[in-house]
C-alpha cells in the first residue's frame, strides 16, 4: 500500500471523498476548490480514461508543488483533445513537444530551472512530463531511457491506454497480447496482438534505479494521488504509469471506464505497485480475486475469444499472464514479502 | 494588441467550447426509498438517523429517530426488526445492526436525559386516547407534537400495557419502560391510570373533539381440554400478567416442578422462558405444527432451547390430569395442515399454560354508530379512522400483525389523520421514492466491516434471573455499526461523482449542500451514476 487506508469510515478511503474523515487527510480530488488542470471543455470522448487520469495525477503534483509545476506534453490524445490551438485546457505551463521527445524536453526545462536557481531563483518549481503509451514506450523511449539514466529532476507520466488511440488505434508495445487494434486485427490463425512482443516500461525504469517507479489505475484515486505526492519528495529521475482505459479502443461503455481499470487490478491483469531506487517497495492487493475473462468479456478489443467457440486457450494464456503478475509481485497478499 | 514576440492570437480557453451539446443521455440526482424505511412498520426514517449517529452526533441521530417513533430504548430491545430483514448490506456481508443501534440511541438518550422539543404552538383541541399501551403512548406523542393535547386513559395501575403486563424483565427492564413513558408525560402528555373507559361516546362527551382507542387485545383464548378437577389449567397472558410487580416469591405464579405450554407463538416461547426462571425443573412447549411454521421468531426459539426449553412439535393436548397430560401425534398431510395420527403419549405436568392468542375486549364500543368489526378487530381506513367519524383506532385491536411496532406505526399514523381530521382535511401521505434496490449500488466502495455481535448474559443467570438477556453495544461498537449503512439510495456526499468526471461537469455545494451538473460541458458519459456508491444518480435520455 502507498498510503495508510482508512477502515470501518463507511467508505474508508475507497471513494473520492468522505465526510467523516479530518480534512486534512481527504483527497485532493475531492476538494471543492481544486486544481482543475486540465479544464472543461476539452474534446476527448466520453468516459475518457485518460482526461480522467491526466486531471488525478496533475492536480495532485500541483497541490504537492503548490502549484509551481512546469508540464511538458508529448503528442496523443491527451494534447489534442485539451488543446487545439488556440485553445487549451490546461491550467498550468504547459509546452507540447513532438510526440517523441517530451523527456528530453522536460530535461532542457529542468535543466533552465538548475540555471535560474544559480541566477538567483528562490522559487522551487518542478518539472511533469506526459505522454502515451506510443510516446513513451516506443517512440519516446531513448529520450526517457537517458532522461532516467542522468537522473534528471522530471516526474514522467505515462497514461497507458494500450495503444496509438489519436491515429486510430494502432498496436504500441504496451499493447496487450490477444487485444485486437487497427494494425493487429482480430484475424487469421492467432488473431489480435501476439504473444510474446512488447515490454513492460515500469519494469524497465526499475532496472535504471531511478529514486522512484510507481503503477497506479484510475480506478484507484487515493493511491494515485500518494503515488503523485510521493514522486515529489525525491529529487531526480521517477516515472508513474497510469493505466487508464480508452472506451473507443477498447470498445466499453463509456460509464464503464472506472470498472474496467478496477478489474485489470483485480483480474492481476495489471500490476500495481511502487518501487524505489530499483526495489518495489509496496503493492496494492487484490481484493476480490477474479478470474481474467471478467476483464476480457465487456471489452470488444477481445470480443473474438468469446465467439461461438471462446478461445479457451488464448483466454488459459491471460490466466496465466496474470497469475505471473500475482506471484511476481504477491498480489493477493499485498506483497507481504 | 500588446502581445510578446511572435505571438498573435489572445489565448483561447477551452471554456468556449460546451461539450454538453454532445451528449445523449443525461445524468439525474435522485432520492430512492431505502428498504430497510420501507419494511419499518413505525415509519422510521432509520437511513437518516444512522446518518447522523455515522459522524457520532448521537443526539441529533436520536432526535431524527424519535420524529417518528418515541420508545428508541423499548423499541431497541423487543422490535423485531423487519427492517434488518430488508437491509442491502445482506447481500455484502450481513444486515446493518440496526436494533442495536437504536437501543444505543435510546439508552444514551435516558442517561443523558435528552427530552423532547416541539414548536408547535397549542391548537386548543382535546384528543381522548384509550390505553397506554405502544399504539396510544404513540399516538399521544404525535398528537402533543403538533400542538394538541393528548389525555391518557387507562385501566391498569401503570402504563405500557402489553409491554408492561406481557413481555417479560429478561427482555425489556422496566427502568427502560418507565423511563419512555415518564418522558412523554413530561412532554405533555397526560396519563390518568386507573381509569377504564366503559363506553367510549360517554367519555368523548368529557370535552373531548377526537378519540384514539388503543385497548390492545388483552382476553386469552381458550381450548377445550377435557380436564380433571385437579388439574391446573392457566393463560399465559395471566401468567405474565401476574409476574409484574410480583417481588417476593410468594407473589409470584405457581406453576410446579414440571410446566407444559401449548401454543407456538413468541407468548408460549416467553412463558416457557419465565416458568424456567421461576424454578421449573421442565417446561416443554407443546405445538400442533412444525418448527418452520412455529409463529414464534427463530431466534426466540433459538434462545429459549439455549435455556434448556424443550419443544414437542406436531402434538396436540387431548386431555390433562392432576399430573399429566395427553398428547396426540400429528402429521401434516399433502396441503401442510397438521392431521390427528392417533398415536397418544402422556407427559408428566404440574400445570398446562395455555398460548393459544388472544382477542380484544371491545365492550367500551357498544352501540357506536358506525363502527364495524370483522373476527374481533375493529375495520379502520387508511388513516385509522373507524366507521364512526373521529373515533381512530390502531395497535392489536385493528389488525393482525401484533407487535409493539405496528402499534407505534398505527399510532403515528392516526396521529397525522387527528389531526387533519380536526382541521376538517384528510391527510394524504407524500409520494414515496422509488425503491433502492441493491442492484443499483456499487457495493465496491463500502469497507470491508462484518456485523458487531451484541454480548449475551451467561446461560446459568438466564436460567435463574430476570436480568437482561442481550446486552447492548458500547459507544465505540454503535459508531461501528452505524458506519455499516450503506445510505442505499441516497447521497451522502462521498464525492465520488465529482471526483470521477473526466470533464469536471460536477459541482461540489459544499457540506449537507450535494451537487450539481455543469450541463455545458456534460457529455453524459454515465460515469457518476456507474461510480456511484449508493445509486443516487439515473442516466435518462435527453429529449432530442
Ligand atoms: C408475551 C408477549 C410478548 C410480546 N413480545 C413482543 C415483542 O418482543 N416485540 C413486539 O414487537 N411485540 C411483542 N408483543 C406484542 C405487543 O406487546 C403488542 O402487539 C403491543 O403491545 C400492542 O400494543 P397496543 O397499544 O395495541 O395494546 P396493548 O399494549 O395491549 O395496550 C393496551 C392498553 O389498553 C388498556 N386498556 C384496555 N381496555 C381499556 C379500557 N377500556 N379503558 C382504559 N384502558 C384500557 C390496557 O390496560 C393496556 O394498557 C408481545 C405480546 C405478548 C403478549
Ligand atoms: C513522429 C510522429 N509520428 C507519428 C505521429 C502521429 N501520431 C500522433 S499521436 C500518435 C499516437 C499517440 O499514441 P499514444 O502516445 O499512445 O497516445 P494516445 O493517443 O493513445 O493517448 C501518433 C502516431 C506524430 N505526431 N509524430
Ligand atoms: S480515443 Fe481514447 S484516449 Fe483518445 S480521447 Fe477518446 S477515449 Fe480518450
Ligand atoms: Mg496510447
Amino acid at each position: 500500500m502507498s498510503f495508510q487506508p482508512v477502515k470501518f469510515y463507511q467508505t474508508g478511503t475507497f471513494t473520492v471523498g468522505n465526510r467523516l474523515l479530518p480534512p486534512e487527510e481527504r483527497s485532493v480530488q475531492s476538494q471543492e476548490k481544486r486544481y482543475n488542470s486540465i479544464n472543461s471543455g476539452h474534446r476527448a470522448c466520453q468516459g475518457c480514461g485518460e482526461a480522467l487520469g491526466a486531471r488525478y495525477a496533475i492536480d495532485a503534483a500541483m497541490e504537492a508543488t503548490n502549484g509551481r509545476l512546469i508540464c511538458a506534453n508529448a503528442t496523443g490524445c491527451l494534447e489534442v483533445f485539451s488543446t487545439p490551438y488556440p485553445e487549451t485546457s490546461w491550467q498550468l505551463p504547459w509546452i507540447h513537444s513532438l510526440f517523441g521527445n517530451t523527456a528530453a524536453v522536460a530535461t532542457g526545462i529542468a535543466a533552465a530551472i538548475k540555471v535560474k536557481k544559480l541566477k538567483g531563483e528562490r522559487r522551487n518549481i518542478r518539472v511533469v512530463a506526459q505522454g502515451g503509451d506510443g510516446g513513451t514506450t516506443d517512440i519516446g523511449f531513448g529520450c526517457l531511457s537517458g532522461m532516467f539514466e542522468r537522473n534528471d529532476d522530471v516526474l514522467y507520466i505515462c497514461y497507458d491506454n494500450g495503444g496509438y488511440m489519436n491515429t486510430g488505434i494502432q498496436r504500441s508495445s504496451a499493447t496487450p497480447p490477444a487485444a485486437r487494434t487497427a494494425t493487429t486485427m482480430a484475424v487469421g490463425p492467432e488473431p489480435g496482438n501476439v504473444f510474446g512482443q512488447g515490454k513492460f516500461v515500469p519494469a524497465i525504469a526499475m532496472a535504471h534505479e531511478i529514486p522512484y517507479v510507481a503503477t497506479a489505475t484510475v480506478a484507484d484515486l487515493r493511491d494515485l494521488e500518494a503515488k503523485v505526492r510521493r514522486a515529489m519528495e525525491f529529487q531526480g529521475a521517477r516515472y508513474i504509469h497510469i493505466l487508464v482505459p480508452c472506451p473507443l479502443g477498447w470498445g466499453t461503455a463509456s460509464n464503464e471506464t472506472i470498472r474496467i481499470a478496477r478489474l485489470a487490478k483485480e483480474t492481476g491483469m495489471f500490476p500495481v505497485f511502487e518501487a524505489e531506487y530499483g526495489e518495489v517497495k509496496s503493492v496494492v492487493a487484490i481484493r476480490h480475486p477474479l478470474p481474467v475473462e471478467e476483464y476480457l468479456k465487456p471489452q470488444k478489443r477481445y470480443a473474438h475469444l468469446f465467439g461461438k467457440t471462446p478461445q479457451v486457450e488464448v483466454i488459459a494464456k491471460l490466466q496465466a499472464l496474470a497469475d505471473r503478475n500475482i506471484k511476481k509481485y504477491g498480489l493477493l497478499d499485498g506483497g507481504a514479502r | 494588441m500588446d502581445k510578446p514576440f511572435a505571438i498573435t492570437l489572445d489565448p483561447g480557453s477551452s471554456l468556449a467550447n460546451h461539450t454538453g451539446s454532445w451528449r445523449t443521455f443525461r445524468p439525474l440526482y435522485v432520492d430512492r426509498l431505502p428498504p430497510c424505511n420501507a419494511a419499518c412498520p413505525a415509519g422510521e426514517n432509520i437511513q437518516s438517523w444512522l446518518y447522523h449517529a455515522e459522524s457520532g452526533d448521537y443526539e441529533k441521530a436520536w432526535r431524527a429517530l424519535t420524529e417518528n417513533n418515541p420508545l428508541p430504548a423499548i423499541m431497541g430491545r423487543v422490535c423485531y426488526h423487519p427492517c434488518e430483514g430488508a437491509c442491502n448490506r445482506q447481500h455484502v456481508d450481513a444486515a446493518v445492526g440496526i436494533n442495536a443501534v437504536e437501543r444505543f440511541l435510546g439508552d444514551e438518550a435516558i442517561r443523558r436525559g435528552w427530552r423532547f422539543e416541539s414548536s408547535a404552538a397549542a391548537t386548543g383541541k382535546r384528543v381522548l386516547v384509550i390505553g397506554s399501551g405502544p399504539a396510544g403512548l404513540s399516538a399521544a406523542y404525535h398528537l402533543t407534537r403538533m400542538g394538541h393535547q393528548a389525555v391518557i386513559h387507562e385501566a391498569a395501575p401503570l402504563a405500557g400495557g402489553m409491554m408492561r403486563y406481557g413481555i417479560p424483565k429478561y427482555r425489556l427492564p422496566r427502568d427502560v419502560l418507565d423511563a419512555e413513558i415518564r418522558r412523554l408525560v413530561e412532554f405533555g402528555v397526560e396519563l390518568r391510570l386507573q381509569s377504564k373507559v366503559m363506553n367510549v361516546l360517554a367519555a368523548m362527551q368529557e370535552g373531548f373533539d377526537a378519540v384514539f382507542l388503543g385497548v390492545g387485545a388483552h382476553i386469552a383464548k381458550r381450548a377445550y381440554i377435557p380436564a380433571g378437577d385437579a388439574s391446573k389449567i392457566i393463560d399465559a397472558i395471566s401468567v405474565l400478567h401476574d409476574m409484574e410487580g410480583a417481588q417476593g416469591d410468594e407473589l409470584r405464579p405457581m406453576l410446579g416442578r414440571r410446566v407444559v405450554v401449548y401454543g407456538g407463538g413468541n407468548t408460549a416461547i416467553d412463558v416457557a422462558r419465565t416458568a424456567k426462571r421461576l424454578g421449573a425443573e421442565e417446561a416443554v412447549i407443546v405445538y400442533r405444527r412444525t418448527r418452520e411454521k412455529m409463529p414464534a421468531h427463530d431466534f426466540e426459539v433459538e434462545e429459549a432451547l439455549q435455556e434448556g426449553i424443550s419443544i414437542k412439535w406436531l402434538s396436540t393436548i387431548k386431555e390433562a390430569g392432576e399430573d399429566d397430560i395427553m398428547v396426540e401425534k400429528m402429521a401434516l398431510d399433502a396441503s401442510g395442515f397438521p392431521q390427528p395420527t392417533g398415536e397418544y403419549e402422556r407427559i408428566p405436568a404440574d400445570s398446562v399454560v395455555l398460548a393459544l392468542g388472544q382477542d380484544a375486549d371491545l365492550g367500551l364500543l357498544a352501540n357506536v354508530p358506525g363502527l364495524a368489526t370483522d373476527k374481533g378487530l375493529v375495520q379502520v381506513d387508511a388513516g385509522m379512522m373507524t366507521g364512526h367519524p373521529g373515533v381512530f383506532a390502531g395497535g392489536d385491536m385493528a389488525g393482525n400483525e401484533r407487535t409493539v411496532t405496528v402499534a407505534v406505526g398505527h399510532g403515528k399514523r392516526a396521529a397525522r389523520a387527528i389531526d387533519a381530521w380536526l382541521k376538517g382535511e384528510t391527510y394524504v401521505s407524500p409520494p414515496k421514492h422509488e425503491l433502492a434496490t441493491f442492484e443499483r449500488m456499487n457495493p465496491w466502495y463500502y469497507s470491508d466491516a462484518p456485523k458487531t455481535v451484541r454480548p449475551v448474559l451467561d446461560i446459568i443467570r438466564r436460567q435463574s434471573t430476570f436480568e437482561e438477556v442481550l446486552g447492548g453495544l458500547d459507544e465505540g461498537n454503535a459508531l461501528f455499526e452505524a458506519r455499516r449503512c450503506m445510505s442505499c439510495g441516497n447521497c451522502f456526499e462521498c464525492d465520488n461523482c465529482y471526483g470521477v468526471c473526466p470533464d469536471n461537469a460536477v459541482i461540489k455545494l459544499g457540506p449537507g449542500k450535494r451537487f450539481l451538473f455543469n450541463f455545458d460541458y456534460c457529455k453524459g458519459c454515465g460515469m457518476c451514476a456507474t461510480e456511484c456508491p449508493c445509486g443516487a444518480i439515473k442516466m435518462v435520455p435527453e429529449e432530442n
